[in-house]
């Protein structure tokens, strides 16, 4: 008998089909309306969003939708094309001088989405003689581009400065000329914690290694403009590369890299998932265009963390275990049992909240976790009557005493 | 210094020990998934150890092709001869 392809899926699939069909499964959750940033129609119930990284509500700010609308209407729905052939709009150029303008960067290149950008950068710039540096904790985007390099991939301890550092001294004891780049996450989407950039990047500097620094988490929620945590801690001179999404705070979709790099531009001709895959349509660059411009100089970022604030220090008090603290837009609770937490996310949605369930693998340390994403959208009423639901399932589950 | 891969297996199977719960009797076969159950964040903090004993980078490329002790022993002594 020949191999089925599918068999090596077989423990997955058993475990998944221990969940129950129809409105209580956590994977098939579908949005038959959405009504603003943080509310939708689900299974015929009116829903708070809480987990959906529209950090700064921008998916229906007037302004964006009026620019995608327009260039709807002038440029079509789609480019059908790769940016080295017949995809790069006037409006592709215009997002990438926006993002050179909003990183006060040389050099900026739009990818089709961020998980691209890791993807592309990652794969291209770490070549067979190189070597990539990551962080455990890393977003599967980083990971994948890892793997689809050349380059020997070595992992560092989350936020371990000092295990970063041996890691990179062992690397030199053995090549002294070898091209080193350093991969890191702003914020960790997870648990909400921020990296050490500057002590991390001063232990790759101190061993000639690049520096790139995902800010996926980050874009609009910190820094001063809102370019992300190596502005919040000053440190952005430190940072080669920075990648980012418009998935999240930008409200749209797409990918970028911004650097100061002189040779930054030849990317567009060797990187492959910049090269082999159509553009972004027109509608989505004029949003994300307006949606940088407008984040640039909002206070929009204050808000938010206002509202992860309420709602961290709403559930600590009560007494959950939490593995956030609030000083990310990112609450979440941790759940001792995977079981626990599917259930708790069912309970959830019967009461009109939308979390996200967080299990291992794409948790850290192996945690269940009930994940909310707060929006600079959420109003204190929406926060509280979370934080009520919240508190009145974990009490039925047992969870809290 | 060269060590054997004698040696070099010794030397792991002491490492082993913390993340050996169920106290089996560690054997060049010996699998980390099937027989020490270890989840794959396990395997991490073990190939740590290795590294910083013998001060050696396991990169993580190789971890796919490391099921049993044996086959770190083996690829500890590649490393160290290169
Ligand atoms: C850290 C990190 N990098 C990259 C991505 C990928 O972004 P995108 O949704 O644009 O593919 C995400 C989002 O899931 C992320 O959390």
């Amino acid at each position: 008998m020949t191999t089925d392809l599918f068999e090596k899926f077989q423990s997955t699939i058993n475990d998944y089909n221990k969940l129950p069909v129809g409105e209580l499964n956590p994977f098939t959750v579908r949005m038959d309306e959405v009504i603003s940033p943080t509310e939708a129609i689900i299974n015929g119930r009116k829903t708070i969003l809480a987990g959906t990284n529209n950090y700064m509500g921008m998916t229906y700010n007037e302004e964006c939708l009026k620019a995608a609308e327009e260039a709807l209407r002038s440029f079509g729905t789609g480019t059908t094309g790769s940016r080295v052939l017949n995809g790069t709009y006037n409006g592709h150029k215009v997002l990438e001088e926006t993002l050179k303008d909003f990183y006060d960067a040389d050099y900026a290149i739009v990818f089709s989405t961020g998980y691209q950008a890791n993807l592309g950068v990652i794969a291209t710039l770490a070549g067979p003689k190189d070597y990539v540096v990551i962080d455990s904790d890393s977003h599967a985007s980083i990971y994948d581009g890892c793997a689809m390099g050349n380059a020997t991939v070595v992992r560092f301890t989350h936020n371990d400065p000092e295990n970063l550092e041996k890691r990179l001294a062992r690397i030199r004891k053995k090549d002294q000329d070898a091209g080193i780049l350093v991969v890191i996450e702003g914020v960790y989407s997870m648990l909400g914690d921020q990296a050490p950039i500057k002590e991390l990047a001063t232990a790759a500097k101190n061993h000639g290694a690049y520096v790139l620094v995902d800010e996926a988490h980050s874009i609009g929620v910190f820094g001063k403009t809102g370019r992300g945590v190596a502005q919040e801690q000053g440190v952005e001179h430190l940072v080669d590369f920075t990648v980012g999404t418009f998935s999240k705070s930008v409200g749209t979709v797409g990918g970028y890299c911004v650097s100061n790099h002189p040779q930054f531009e030849a990317l567009r001709l060797v990187c492959r998932p910049y090269v082999f895959t159509a553009s972004l349509p027109p509608s989505v660059v004029a949003s994300a265009n307006k949606a940088l411009e407008l984040i640039k100089d909002s206070n929009l970022r204050v808000k938010l963390l206002e509202n992860s604030k309420r709602l961290n220090k709403g559930l600590a008090d009560a007494g959950f275990n939490m593995g956030t603290t609030g000083e990310s837009p990112i609450a979440a609770i941790i759940i001792d049992e995977k079981f626990t937490a599917v259930e708790y996310w069912q309970n959830m949605m019967v009461e009109g909240v939308y979390v996200n369930l967080a299990v291992p693998p794409a948790t850290p340390n192996n945690l269940s976790l009930m994940r909310c994403s707060l929006s600079a959208a959420h109003t204190f009423e929406q926060i509280d009557y979370m934080l009520e639901r919240f508190i009145k399932v974990g009490k039925k589950l047992g969870v809290l005493t | 210094m060269t060590q054997s891969t004698t040696e070099i297996f010794d030397q792991i199977s002491e490492l082993m020990a913390p993340f050996n719960t169920k106290s089996i009797e560690i054997k060049p076969d010996t699998s980390f998934a099937t027989d020490l159950e270890l989840d794959s964040l396990s395997v991490m903090d073990m190939l740590a150890a290795i590294e910083d004993h013998f001060d050696i980078t396991v990169p993580l490329n190789i971890l796919p092709d490391l099921e049993t002790v044996g086959q770190v022993a083996e690829a500890v002594k590649n490393i160290l001869d290169e």
